[in-house]
């Protein structure tokens, strides 16, 4: 994994902070701390590089190619940029303690769009053209989701369920049935050539190490980073301190649209499709990858280097599975059953000392009557 | 999410108040009463045959499989939780109950509906019980359900399908059979959403949803065992969704393994609608039951209308926003009134 040992250190130094407690479930003050001497060990992201080392062992032992150039490109890195880059903003939103259901579909909305107005057969723009108007199409989606959020005071699940049928909508109606696929090579060679220079990396790959980099840096090393976990952790306690709430929030989810647009794009060049149910239930996928990554879903905790750490579990999991006999459809058990572990795992602890707790009452009370009864 | 610190729904008030908030959160009901009206007589007034007896058997029928599963999804979302496995079970409920027809030959049809309640039923205690003993938000144990489920359904259906040969002719006809004009599906669901409402009102446990969703806090303190509670609206959440599953199997008759593939957005939406508070606390069944009939009735009537199929879609997702921000405004409204009261009472 190169693109790892480049960023860990970087990425270890930006770790700290919030996300480096062991415990990411949902009462993490209630019990004592666990591990003591051992904690270093215990955090998150340490879990998660034995489970990448799993994961690269399984690949090996299935087949030699696993770990050959041509197999990482084809069949890790290029299948799953889009997602990765789309869990960076949903990173932010989920750490300020709201959720953006919708990214799938701005991602989809973008995609045909992008087809619509490049059709040589319809607008025919120049593409510089649409590029832009897309991005611009992204920060309008994502402002009305924070529009409808934080201006009307709306939950964010129930808005981005809404705004994520709308903007599909959107795109099923631009594009009704159509598939268009003409566009020109320059840009669709992002899904057939890697990185020149690293024969494993897909571009999609590469934009999001870059844009991991530029997130873990403003997350983890500059006020506006912590501000959003003051938010996540507790909002009127970060309004009173002064951080501006709404605003902050606003635009991260305008944020969260430009980059879904831009991921769109790539999907699509990728691809070499425009189709309107592009991306369809990937937003799913990108929350399991963000919680994967120890973000809590309650608010207040995350890191990047999880986030990347998760993209990498996820995407070198999914390749090695293709070589080992296991049904690759049924992927959505390993999806699932790492989802339910990576929440379970925190609270372990915990549960293994309430039940022994519930156990030993039980034997006292059994004692107590036993004795009752000789007496 | 900001579950913590969500306006407390004001439910439970003395009685002079009650009366009042009860009319309001009637004239809720009410309204979406209202807009059905205005769905279906508008599109009537256009194209007559859209109140074609068959035209309306047709809406109610395909209606019916979302009302079924937006019932159970209420009482999940009351309660401060959601379930987005129910597409997934409504998936491996489909192809497991219409399959018991090759598997038992002879088995009568009644019995295939029970096969489906009780796959359900297990996808939702297992969904219950390890968010309840887990302590996971069930945000996250039913996402990680909805991908588990639907990949044991891949696993289980392969690359078969179930057919309509494959399935007897009875049990295909529940879709078209009919009393009085009104499919009997959907008198089978009006009946359901009765007994659901009525235990939501009349009954202890039912009542200990609503203090779950409004304060979970105040409900624990107050004696109200809340793990037991929340399993029990899981289980029946799976139960109702394993139920639509065999209706799917029923309005469908071809069942691979991409069945019900997106309904629980589909459902939490037409819950939505139909008022119920996506933080809990507030709502009914009947309502959730009527949002799935609106979403269903406007899709057919963008159909008869001959407007775009294309964007249906879009229109539903307008529609769900439109409704939770009227909610917001009929809310703040209420809010404002309580307290003018309040004021005047000198309390």
């Amino acid at each position: 994994m190169e693109p790892d040992a480049n960023l860990g250190a970087v990425a270890s130094a930006l770790a700290g902070g919030e996300g480096s407690t062991p415990q990411a479930g949902p009462e993490p003050l209630r019990g004592r701390r666990v591990g003591g001497r051992l904690a270093p060990l215990l955090r998150w992201e340490s879990g998660l590089i034995v489970v990448l080392a799993l994961v690269v062992l399984l690949g090996e032992q299935a087949s030699t190619t696993f770990l050959s150039s041509s197999y990482l490109f084809s069949s890790v890195f290029n299948l799953t940029g889009e997602v990765a880059i789309m869990s960076l903003p949903m990173t932010l939103i989920i750490i300020t303690g709201e959720i953006d259901l919708s990214v799938a579909s701005t991602l989809g909305l973008s995609s045909a769009l992008l087809g619509y107005l490049y059709n040589p057969l319809g607008p025919h723009w120049p593409l510089g053209l649409v590029f832009v108007t897309l991005l611009a199409m992204g920060a309008v989606t994502g402002a009305f989701n924070g529009f409808l959020i934080t201006r009307l005071g709306l939950p964010s699940l129930a808005v981005t369920i809404g705004t994520l049928t709308l903007y599909r909508g959107i795109a099923v109606g631009v594009l009704g049935e159509n598939t268009i696929s003409t566009f020109p090579s320059f840009y669709t060679n992002i899904g057939v050539n890697p990185v020149p220079g690293l024969p494993f990396l897909s571009w999609s790959f590469a934009i999001f190490l870059v844009l991991a980099v530029i997130f873990g840096v403003v997350l983890h090393m500059t006020p506006l980073g912590r501000s959003l976990f003051a938010i996540g952790a507790n909002k009127e306690a970060a309004q009173f301190a002064g951080i501006r709430v709404k605003r902050t929030k606003f635009l991260l989810y305008l944020l969260s649209g430009v980059i879904c647009a831009f991921a769109g794009i790539l999907y699509t060049f990728r691809l070499n499709t425009s189709v309107s149910n592009n991306g369809l239930g990937l937003e799913l996928t990108v929350v399991a990858t963000a919680l994967l990554a120890g973000v809590s879903i309650f608010g207040g905790k995350g890191t990047i280097i999880g986030v990347l750490l998760a993209n990498l579990v996820f995407a070198g999991l999914q390749g090695a599975l293709y070589l080992t006999s296991f049904n690759e459809e049924a992927f959505g058990i390993v999806t699932g059953g790492l989802l339910l572990i990576s929440v379970l795992a925190p609270n372990g602890p915990e549960l293994w000392r309430r039940g022994r707790e519930g156990l030993r009452r039980q034997q006292r009370l059994h004692r107590r009557s036993t004795m009752g009864k000789q007496s | 999410m900001s579950a913590a610190t969500a306006d407390p729904q004001p439910l439970e008030l003395p009685s002079g108040q009650t009366r009042f908030v009860d009319l309001v959160l009637r004239a809720r009901t009410f309204g979406i009463v209202v807009v059905l009206a205005i769905v279906v007589f508008g599109t009537a007034a256009v194209q007559s045959r859209f109140l074609d007896s068959s035209s309306i058997q047709f809406i109610l029928a395909d209606a019916t499989i979302f009302a079924v599963i937006a019932v159970g999804e209420a009482m999940v979302i009351i309660t401060r939780n959601v379930d987005l496995s129910v597409g997934s079970v409504v998936g491996l409920s489909a192809f497991l109950s219409a399959s018991t027809f090759q598997h038992i030959p002879g088995i009568p049809i009644f019995a295939v509906f029970f096969v489906g309640l009780a796959i359900g039923a297990g996808c939702g205690l297992v969904t219950g019980l390890v968010s309840a003993i887990g302590r996971i938000p069930s945000l996250v144990v039913t996402l990680a359900m909805l991908y588990i489920i639907r990949a044991v359904d891949i696993l289980i259906v392969g690359g078969s399908q179930v057919t309509t040969g494959q399935v007897p002719r009875g049990f295909l006809a529940i879709f078209t059979d009919s009393l009085l004009g009104i499919p009997d599906i959907a008198i089978g669901a009006a009946v359901l959403v009765a007994i659901a409402y009525y235990y939501m009102r009349s009954f202890r446990s039912g009542r200990d949803l609503y203090a779950i969703g409004s304060d979970p806090e105040a409900a624990r303190r107050a004696g109200v065992p809340i793990a037991k509670r929340v399993v029990t609206a899981f289980v029946i959440s799976g139960a109702l969704a394993g139920l639509g599953g065999v209706l799917y199997a029923v309005q469908i008759g071809t069942i691979d393994s991409t069945a019900g593939t997106g309904y629980e957005l589909q459902v939490i939406a037409a819950v939505v609608v139909g008022g119920v508070a996506i933080f809990g606390g507030s709502g009914n069944v009947v309502g959730a039951a009527l949002g799935a009939l609106l979403l269903g009735t406007i899709t057919s009537a963008l159909y008869v209308l001959g407007i775009n199929q294309d964007w249906d879609e879009a229109l539903q997702g307008a529609l769900l926003l439109l409704a939770i921000s009227l909610d917001r405004g009929i809310q703040a409204q209420l809010a404002n009134a309580l307290r003018r009261r309040r004021v005047r009472l000198g309390a």
